[in-house]
């Protein structure tokens, strides 16, 4: 794989920002009832990460160090702002559900994390890539998790009825706990361990061993 | 620098840019275009895309009158369905229609926020929690065969963490409750926030507005309603888990359906117009 697509393709799967660095879980919680709040907010949360990285690897050798994550939370909340604006006015009704959720990529780990691990030492090009790439990945986990959620949830898929839900004449009974933030963190939890299993060389070491003690070892 | 010392760096700003990244003037300078910078395009895009904002606002409004009246049909605009709405200003405190103000351009909240046109509430009458009321409020008036079918009232009222914005429903005499909804609040999504869910907003309709003295018995109560109760025809099921939310929407109907509200309107309506 040429880096560039090694950059852009990586955090898909390979450095997940939510599956394997586990960043950025309080949002896919919040948006993931349905796949079309969780499409928006994957696609805005890749427009900040890939703007703010450029921006930030434009200035990255004019950056005085001690102010560089105040530099770095402007910029992002600048384009926060400026998401949030468009999205109101072209995108009212999404902006009405994912409600407080826009304003806060602001605090979403996952951009300032780009900013200071990547941008902040590369080139634009690939700090643009690696933007785009982690928002893909966060995007892709949003969108399985609020597959799951919307399906069992309320026998739909982007609004479409699939399963025609007891309560208007057809046979599925929705799974309630699916509309409630703990299925997310089940789902989620199922995603890491079925990644995991896929590829082994996500599964962290583990940092302490049990020391067994003896009970005559205490005396 | 990466030139070397003898070349002198040519312009300003190239001479700006050479200064070493952590001196105060340096950081100053970063600081500066870069708020400068940010803040351009932040409220570029605010003014700029304002207009749009406030259309859709709008329209999500009209939308939502149009449901808590009831009156929404797919594949019908909005604008088009609007049409059939009636839109007039009252004056709260005498209830009757008046032609005070503009009512397409008259603001609510703008009004209660001016002394001129609105009245501070003292706090034992102030129970929705909103400190100043507006000396007129829109209504919207749906006929049917030539007389109200249907009345759809604005009303705020203070929840847990913020104002919520909605619209009651009534029916042609005030009587009964057609519907309840809200367009605009910040209750905590989940507990608070489930007043916007349609299960819990479907228990309003049919409720009884006033007991038989003709005072507000419309109100939310905490748990379930128990149907043996003599108050079960005026009361609606509270929310679990948001028990602070339930109060603040049982003191804003109170409120904008008693003397301080809509009150005297609805009473001159019954007695035969406004």
């Amino acid at each position: 794989m040429s880096s560039a697509r090694k950059i852009l393709f990586e955090p898909v799967i390979d450095r997940n920002p939510i599956t394997l660095q586990i960043l950025g879980v309080c949002s896919a919680l919040a948006v993931t009832t349905q796949m079309i709040p969780a499409l928006i907010m994957g696609l805005a949360l890749t427009f900040v990460i890939a703007a703010s990285s450029a921006a930030i690897s434009a200035i990255r050798n004019h950056m005085p160090g001690s102010i560089r994550i105040i530099i770095q939370m402007t910029i992002i909340a600048s384009l926060v702002i400026l998401v949030d604006q468009f999205l109101k006015a072209f995108a009212y009704d999404i902006s009405r559900q994912l409600s407080v959720f826009v304003g806060l990529i602001i605090t979403n780990c996952i951009v300032l994390g780009r900013a200071e691990a990547f941008a902040s030492s590369n080139p634009v090009g690939p700090s643009v890539l690696d933007g785009i790439g982690h928002g893909l990945g966060y995007a892709l986990v949003l969108l399985v998790v609020a597959f799951f959620r919307e399906l069992f949830g309320s026998g739909k898929l982007f609004g479409i009825e699939i399963l025609p839900l007891a309560t208007e004449g057809g046979w599925y009974v929705p799974n309630g706990l699916m509309l409630l933030a703990p299925s997310a963190f089940f789902i989620i939890g199922l995603m890491i361990w079925a990644i995991r299993s896929w590829k082994p060389a996500q599964v962290e070491k583990t940092e302490y061993r049990i020391h067994v003690v003896h009970r005559t070892e205490a005396l | 620098m990466p030139e070397s010392t003898d070349e002198r760096p040519a312009g300003l700003l190239a001479r700006l840019a050479a200064m070493p990244n952590d001196s105060v003037g340096k950081m100053l300078l970063v600081t500066i275009v870069l708020s400068l910078v940010c803040s351009v395009l932040v409220s570029s895009a605010a003014v700029l895309l304002k207009p749009m904002q406030i259309r859709n606002v709008e329209l999500a409004r009209k939308e939502r009158i149009l449901e808590v009246a009831g009156l929404m049909e797919p594949g019908r605009s909005i604008e088009e369905l609007f049409q059939g709405v009636q839109v007039r200003l009252v004056e709260l405190d005498s209830g009757r229609f008046s032609d005070a103000f503009d009512v397409a351009t008259f603001d609510q909240q703008i009004a209660a926020r001016n002394p001129a046109t609105s009245r501070a509430l003292p706090p034992w009458e102030d129970i929705a929690g909103i400190r100043r009321r507006a000396d007129y409020a829109p209504v919207f008036l749906v006929e049917a065969d030539g007389r109200v079918d249907t009345i759809v009232l604005p009303v705020h009222g203070y929840g847990l963490w913020s104002t919520m914005f909605g619209f009651l429903a009534l029916s042609g005499d005030g009587r009964e409750v057609r519907g309840l909804t809200f367009y605009q609040h910040a209750e905590t999504p989940g507990l608070g926030g489930e007043i916007e869910n349609p299960r819990w907003l479907d228990r309003w309709p049919g409720r009884r507005v006033f007991g038989p003295d003709g005072e507000v018995r419309l109100q939310v109560v905490r748990g379930s309603v128990d149907p043996a109760s003599e108050w079960a025809e005026w009361s609606v099921d509270g929310l679990s888990g948001a028990t602070l939310t339930a109060d603040g929407v049982s003191n804003m109907v109170q409120f904008w359906l008693g003397e301080q509200g809509f009150g005297p309107f609805l009473a001159n309506l019954r007695e035969g117009g406004a």
